[in-house]
């Protein structure tokens, strides 16, 4: 029997996106390198997509732009949104072209005639993916179109996702990521707050923006005003 | 039909293989036919610990292979009417153990023997899983501090998803908490983790505690299980944690740092 040297295989990874709203890549360099001192440790080495979507169709210098991030020690790894045109610059730099369904909305075509069309939308209930133990470190749970409830901790180390909200019974160590795929009314909720990270809709915080007065208690993870906002589980 | 149990950790030098050598000689000390695997292929302490490495002349891997029969290879103990040691070989790495090869030992050990003892190797690499694929029950050996922690932690997700328990959907393997070299004064001190801090983040059944003690020591050097010195903090403590494996409900003890006697504090001890 021959072995095999290798398996091909999809799956599914978390990636920063850079979400670019100006092709000022000299104030991008300022503002960047300040928000990495802030947790270098997070950022040395992270693969990075930067979103296009804010720039409409702006020229932008991919090659700089790839070599900038580089300089920063971030991994730039593709683009997305992006115009036909930009998509082929970035390609000419070697930037993969990847699929995001946020913001991809196309906008409503208006009736070609008047024939009234009558569609019904069929309500689907996506029922929440619910995890009846503690989430091990090196354990990966991702909850896709729906909710997730786990009953027992989230372990150091241990990672859960969901596209809408996660809720954890027990204490959450580990690192939760709601709203994966652009849901901003996600939210986190947990019995005990000790996260590595947390993160909704892209905004995220690690463990030391996190040990505030609601470290160790009762809590829930919002998106405001594209930051984030804990506050107290149990409203008093 | 034999109980599968794997001794693991994730993490080295936290005690496992005492622990293997302990609880194995005690569930043979209590009329229970019992084998004791050393799955440390390359290393071999298992047979050191319990005083048999000159009468070691096939091994696991030979078994394995087909060079030698089970009889031939499982050694007797001299002390202990009932319990069996089969012993790593220091020749081999750890790829000579195929996942074949040690499901034919085990169901062949099966028929034979109460309880099947494996003393898994560190890590979680091929060694350490194929210690754990076939358990019924794990002990997770884990020395009250962060890194140990973290590690069993990790092992118990490996429990839960790639056992054979769990690729067959069967009943998950039963899990239990051992915690070694545990010094009641570092705890007080907080340099050492607290039996509770520990339960809190493992969340599994608590089955002993084992004092950090000279006694081991002194066991390992003289090749004898520590159960056998009855006297013993560590010796009393794994036969409590057998107790409790067997379903005993045995209340825990060597929690706390020991009040010295008027006696001992005037002659010292
Ligand atoms: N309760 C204890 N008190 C003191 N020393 C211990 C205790 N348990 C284990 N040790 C020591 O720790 C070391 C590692 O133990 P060992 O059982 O070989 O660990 P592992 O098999 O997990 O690598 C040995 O030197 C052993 O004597
Ligand atoms: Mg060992």
């Amino acid at each position: 029997m021959s072995e095999q040297t290798f398996e091909l295989k999809g799956n599914l990874f978390t990636l920063s996106v850079l979400h670019l709203f100006s092709v000022d890549i000299t104030q991008l360099r300022k503002e960047l390198d300040e928000k990495i001192s802030q947790a270098p440790k997070f950022f040395i080495g992270a693969p990075i997509v930067i979103n296009l979507a804010k720039l409409h169709d702006t020229n932008v210098d991919f090659a700089t732009l790839k070599q900038t991030l580089i300089d920063l020690q971030l991994n730039p790894v593709g683009i997305c949104n992006g115009t036909e045109q930009q998509n082929e610059a970035a390609k000419a730099v070697k930037l993969s072209v990847l699929n995001y369904s946020k913001d991809n909305a196309k906008p409503v075509q208006p009736k070609q005639n008047n024939t009234e069309v009558v569609e019904v939308e069929k309500e689907v209930y996506l029922p929440p993916q619910i995890v009846q133990t503690t989430v091990r470190s090196g354990q990966q749970i991702y909850a896709k179109n729906r909710d997730l409830i786990v009953l027992g901790a989230v372990s150091h180390g241990a990672e859960v996702i969901a596209d809408g909200n996660i809720h954890i019974y027990g204490t959450l160590r580990g690192r939760a990521i709601a709203g994966a795929q652009g849901y901003d009314e996600a939210a986190i909720y947990c019995q005990r707050l000790e996260a590595e990270l947390v993160s909704i809709n892209g905004s995220y915080w690690i463990s030391d923006s996190l040990q505030g007065e609601l470290w160790g208690k009762a809590a829930q993870v919002k998106q405001k005003n594209d930051s984030l906002e804990i506050t107290a589980l149990v409203k008093g | 039909m034999a109980k599968i149990i794997v001794v693991t950790s994730g993490k080295g030098g936290v005690g496992k293989t005492t622990s293997s050598a302990a609880i194995g000689t005690g569930l043979a000390l209590k009329g229970y036919k019992t084998a004791i695997i050393d799955f440390d292929i390359g290393l071999r302490n298992l047979d050191l610990i319990m005083g048999c490495e000159r009468r070691v002349v096939y091994d696991f891997v030979n078994v394995i292979n087909g060079e030698a029969n089970l009889n031939q290879a499982l050694i007797k103990d001299k002390r202990v009417e009932k319990l069996f040691i089969l012993p790593a070989s220091q020749t081999r790495d750890k790829d000579a153990l195929t996942r074949e090869g040690v499901e034919r030992v085990l169901n062949e050990l099966k028929d034979k023997f109460d309880f099947i003892i494996c003393d898994s190797p560190a890590g979680i690499e091929a060694g350490a899983m194929m210690a754990l694929y076939f358990a019924d029950e794990a002990i997770v050996t884990t020395n009250p501090e962060v890194s140990s922690v973290r590690d069993s932690d990790r092992i118990l997700g490996i429990l839960q998803s790639k056992s054979k328990r769990a690729e067959d959907g069967l009943e998950p393997v039963k899990e239990h908490l051992l915690l070694t070299r545990y010094n009641p004064s570092r705890v007080a001190a907080g340099e050492m983790l607290s039996v509770e801090d520990v339960q809190e983040i493992l969340a599994i059944d608590l089955l002993g505690v084992i004092p950090e003690s000279t006694a081991v020591l002194n066991a390992s050097n003289s090749g004898q299980p520590v159960v056998l010195d009855g006297e013993s903090d560590a010796g009393q403590a794994y036969n409590d944690a057998i107790n409790r494996l067997l379903g005993e409900i045995v209340d825990f003890r060597f929690l706390n740092v020991e009040k010295k006697g008027i006696l001992k504090r005037i002659f010292g001890g």
